[in-house]
């Protein structure tokens, strides 16, 4: 039995093996820059009459950006960017479950790895962006500077429970559904597999607005904080 | 007796122990952190909107305790570190 497809290799030479983690990984990244550049191709003016793939372009960024305002207010382009591109991956990741043979690369400790590393690396750079080098770093000397290892602890293990969160939740729905196949074949894996969807796109939006949390928190400033 | 009975034995019985003593704890908070939303929820519809975006931060914070323990039951059936040098004995 296959927990992750990070076992499943599909081409090996000496060292250097592609599992399919990264084929889905790339495939789901083509899809996304594709889709994306084919919808924003010809995008009509304010005046013009749009084509529908641009009016579902801009409900979902619409709605992503709306979300995040309320609750990070001075958030900027370039964090919604990036907290838009974190939830459309993971959510278009988990939803295209109910394509036959697709596994999704959430479902790999190292894919969410490396997308907790990337909030763990955006925080301070936004942080640092947002309030400048000083004021950042003194915010991990309040309220004294005897705490300023917990607050790395905490930012630590905070990366690690964003990595294990998504992992576990994607990995127990495959694991579920993999397990009822042996005991009750027919009806009922069908619902689990139903709920692991939803589950996914909650898992989606949690990890998301969580690092919306933590960049919220990075761009707090000092008469904010107090 | 044979020292991979017993290791095998410990193992599943220690992953079955984990998660079920590990998700005891996170269904009462959540339980409790949802019966407190519903009731504020019910006193102020307007602040429904806020009120059940901070339970579902909440709730995935409390859930991924149960998701510790998941993983290391997980880890201790399927891809346990020592099962190979037991094995190798």
């Amino acid at each position: 039995m296959h927990l992750t497809p990070d076992q499943e290799i599909l081409w090996q030479w000496l060292w250097l093996h592609v599992n399919m983690t990264m084929v889905y990984t790339w495939l789901l990244m083509l899809l996304l820059t594709i889709g994306s550049w084919l919808v924003t191709r010809h995008l009509a003016g304010p005046h013009e009459p749009r084509s529908r793939w641009q009016n579902a372009a801009e409900v979902i960024v619409e709605t992503i950006r709306s979300q995040i305002r309320q609750v990070c207010p001075r958030a900027r382009e370039e964090h919604v960017a990036f907290i838009a591109t974190l939830f459309l991956f993971i959510g278009i990741a988990n939803i295209l479950d109910i394509v036959p043979g697709w596994h999704a690369p959430t479902g790999s400790l190292s894919t969410t790895a490396a997308l907790a590393c990337c909030v763990a690396t955006a925080v301070p750079v936004f942080g640092i962006r947002g309030q400048g080098f000083v004021e950042y770093f003194r915010s991990y000397m309040k309220p004294s500077p005897i705490l300023a290892p917990l607050h790395l602890l905490s930012e630590t293990s905070r990366t690690l429970a964003l990595a294990l969160r998504l992992f576990g939740n994607i990995m127990s729905g495959s694991l579920i559904v993999g397990v009822l196949l042996a005991v009750v074949p027919f009806f009922f894996p069908i619902v689990m597999q139903l709920l692991g969807l939803l589950t996914g796109m909650i898992q989606a939006y949690i990890f998301s607005i969580l690092a919306t949390v933590y960049i919220a928190a990075a761009l707090r400033t000092k008469e904010e904080g107090e | 007796m044979d020292i991979v009975l017993v290791f095998g034995v410990t193992s599943i019985v220690a992953a079955a122990l984990c998660i079920v003593i590990g998700s005891i704890a996170p269904a009462i908070g959540e339980t409790r952190a949802i019966v407190q939303a519903l009731s504020a929820i019910a006193q102020q519809p307007d602040e429904g909107a806020t009120i059940s975006r901070t339970l579902f931060i909440g709730l995935a914070m409390i859930e991924s305790i149960a998701i510790y323990c998941f993983v290391i039951s997980v880890i201790l059936i399927f891809a346990n570190p020592f099962w190979n040098h037991v094995v190798a004995k």
